[in-house]
């Protein structure tokens, strides 16, 4: 396994969490190293959603250990983690659909301390719009009025707009028509080669997002059951077997 | 007659089957139409059978005496049955205002209207005491109205902003009214520490003249101090049920006023309320008045005008500030919470400070508004403070369109204003009232200004002073 050597971004250790009664997380361990884009994959209901939400305290881990940057930040309230500069674009995507796509990317800067002078965030808006030149022609419009693509970069914008060390994607290709799922993907690759963003993901496209990745994990009922390089995965045949041709129907 | 307008057309563009359908969708419109109707009576004839179809009164001797009155509920009945016909025939006719695609000359018109509007609000605001200055009834509206005013655009902080519906928010006016009331009369408390038992003793600083100016600032922040405390136990409160509990603190608020004898003088209120001064001149007849000082015959209206000019003042403060805040990152985290909650935690907003903060700032207004209501009067019992005036104050922003500052001034104007308006309808003006209301609600659903103008723009940039920007924590 080619686990990368240097120390990890994020390390999550036993990691055990629940619903109510219905454990969901049992005993994960996930590596992500700086710079690495790390796919998590899974069916519906493995548990992956759930892990990324208890990274951000919603459930709280009820064992093990969520480390950044090597602290414990299993925890901490939601909104302190965000201000660890993780970023989330959220299941749903979630933007504020009343709200204009430039409110809906100044929130995402509001609360990160680190570019809270003007030129700084208005740099990092002209970043952002570099990246996804859609949103500037729609920077009045309402969030609510974008198409489910033009949301989806709104919710990775606004993610970016924290300057983030970790950006963490839940299901970005959701619901988006296979040429806007590919724009997005590739503007992630940009953002990782080029400003060595890192990336942790979680994907039902398994194919894109094992392309995509570094490194995979694969889910299954609440355990890791899986790792590896993206394309060793890919050649795996129960990979290959449960999200690749059996996906394909 | 304007065929009416079908969505579901979908049929060939030719004329006879088109036609066809045209009176088909016509039978179909009039089937719901009369549909909707008798619905309506049969709704009607299940509240009213008891409210209006059975009379009972305590006869001489105390039993009970009763007797039907079917010929009135047949006529209430078949009054909601006709004006259901005729209001559903109205809607069908005119559809939903918000769909119809005006021309672009209408629209242009609008706009330049909206643009002017606000100036021409202003400057009318402004000059009304010098325009009515003989006529003390209007003044006295005028200052009615902006007290309204000033609670709605209050009121908007918390519920159209913030997302949070705050059915007390009475308590805060009241809360407002008590402290400077009460404080004016005791001067302001200070304690201090001294040797001898009980260690600390408080000494009263009378304020004089200078009673209101003082205490304005003092009453908001008392009501803003309570609205933290409402907001506690809130804070995981959403929708039905936070109002049920801000309902029910404002009758807290109320009901320990009415109880608390000692301190407000429960049902008899407090009276003698000193009167604004101008910045320490009263405005009294004798030698050290305002009117002799300036060299003018005195005149009680003087009073009304300054009164005027003050909650006009209080009034804008009020959209100022809300203005400002919602360029600020703090009035975007209210605006976000009220979109969304989870993901405004996921974005580092700490949803806490943020609903305690939204609460505080909407409570401190009607803090502001509540002790110039007492100065105004002079007299203030728990009467002026029940669950009505928070729903007024509530309808008004409904009724404004949520969040919109232009809205709530105008419906503001049009609540208080109209209902003054209709006074000499006596008993009907509730009626008037009410079918205003419903109409307004048919064509305005989302209040007279639905429209909300983004805080944040391309091209332009807002000016955010960095000692600002940690506001964003909360």
């Amino acid at each position: 396994m080619s686990a990368s050597s240097a120390t990890p971004l994020l390390a999550i250790r036993g990691l055990r969490a629940a619903y109510g009664n219905v454990e969901v997380l049992k005993n994960v361990d996930v590596d992500v190293a700086p710079g690495e884009i790390v796919a998590l994959i899974g069916a519906n209901g493995a548990g992956k959603s759930t892990l990324m939400m208890t990274i951000f305290g919603r459930p709280r881990a009820r064992a093990g250990q969520i480390l950044f940057d090597g602290y414990d930040i299993s925890a901490l309230p939601t909104h302190e983690v965000a201000r660890l500069h993780i970023a989330q674009s959220p299941e749903g995507r979630r933007i504020f659909p009343r709200m204009s796509v430039a409110e809906n990317l100044h929130m995402g800067a509001d609360a990160a301390d680190g570019n809270t002078s003007e030129s700084d965030r208005s740099a990092d808006l002209d970043r952002v719009l570099a990246l996804f030149p859609r949103l500037k022609e729609r920077m009045t419009q309402r969030g609510g009025t974008l198409s489910g693509g033009e949301q989806q970069m709104l919710a990775i914008g606004r993610a970016l707009m924290s300057r983030p060390r970790l950006l963490m994607l839940d299901e970005p290709s959701l619901g988006l028509a296979p040429l806007i799922t590919r724009q997005i993907f590739d503007v992630i690759r940009r953002l990782n080669r080029e400003d060595g963003l890192t990336v942790l993901m979680v994907e039902q496209n398994a194919n894109h997002a094992l392309r995509l990745a570094h490194r995979g994990y694969v889910m299954v009922n609440g355990r890791i059951t899986l790792s590896g390089t993206g394309e060793e995965l890919l050649e795996r045949p129960e990979v290959r077997a449960a999200y690749l041709e059996g996906g394909r129907r | 007659m304007a065929v009416p307008k079908s969505k579901k057309s979908d049929g060939p563009d030719v004329a006879a089957p088109a036609l066809n359908q045209q009176t088909a969708t016509r039978d179909r419109s009039v089937a719901s139409i009369i549909k909707n109707a008798v619905v309506s009576a049969l709704l009607a004839l299940v509240l009213f059978s008891l409210m209006i179809g059975i009379r009972t009164e305590t006869g001489p001797s105390g039993q009970l005496t009763y007797w039907t009155r079917f010929g009135e509920l047949a006529a209430v009945v078949g009054a909601v049955f006709v004006g259901s016909i005729i209001v559903e025939t109205i809607k069908r006719w005119t559809g939903p205002l918000g769909s119809v695609e005006l021309p672009d000359t209408v629209r242009r018109a609008f706009s330049v209207l909206g643009r002017v509007l606000i100036p021409a609000l202003l400057i009318f605001a402004l000059l009304v005491p010098v325009i009515f200055y003989n006529q003390r009834y209007l003044l006295d509206l005028g200052i009615l109205v902006l007290t309204y005013v000033m609670l709605g655009w209050g009121l908007n902080i918390v519920v159209g902003l913030a997302g949070l519906l705050d059915l007390g928010y009475v308590a805060f006016y009241a809360v407002g009214a008590y402290s400077y009331a009460l404080l004016a009369q005791s001067g302001l408390p200070f304690p201090y520490f001294i040797e001898t038992y009980p260690y600390v003793a408080i000494d009263f600083l009378q304020l004089g003249s200078w009673a209101f100016w003082a205490l304005l600032p003092v009453s908001g922040v008392l009501a803003a101090f309570w609205g933290v405390l409402l907001g506690f136990p809130v804070l995981r409160l959403r929708g039905d049920y936070l109002a049920i509990v801000t309902l029910a603190f404002g009758e807290i608020i109320r009901l320990v006023i009415l109880n608390w004898q000692d301190l407000t003088g429960g049902p008899n209120g407090v009276s003698g309320i000193p009167r604004p001064t101008v910045f320490g001149i009263p405005l009294t007849p004798g030698e050290d008045g305002f009117a002799a000082l300036i060299g003018v015959p005195f005149s009680p209206t003087h009073r009304l005008v300054f009164l005027f000019y003050i909650i006009l003042a209080l009034a804008l403060l009020t959209n100022w500030v809300t203005i400002r805040l919602r360029r600020l990152p703090i009035g975007r985290a209210w605006e976000a919470m009220r979109e969304d909650e989870v993901a405004c935690r996921a974005l580092g907003i700490n949803i806490t400070t943020t609903k305690l903060s939204a609460f505080a700032i909407g409570a401190m207004f009607g803090g502001f508004a509540g002790a110039f209501f007492a100065t105004r009067q002079g007299f203030i019992s728990p009467e002026s403070f029940t669950f009505q005036e928070s729903a007024l104050v509530l309808a008004i922003v409904v009724l404004g369109g949520m969040g919109s500052q232009l809205g709530v001034a105008l419906a503001a104007i049009a609540m208080i204003g109209g209902f003054e308006l209709f006074r000499g309808l006596d008993q009907f003006r509730m009626l008037v009232f009410g079918g205003v209301m419903v109409l307004l609600m048919i064509w305005r659903p989302r209040g007279l200004v639905s429209h909300r103008a983004p805080s944040v723009f391309l091209g332009r940039q807002t000016a955010i002073p960095s000692s600002m920007v940690k506001e964003g924590d909360g």
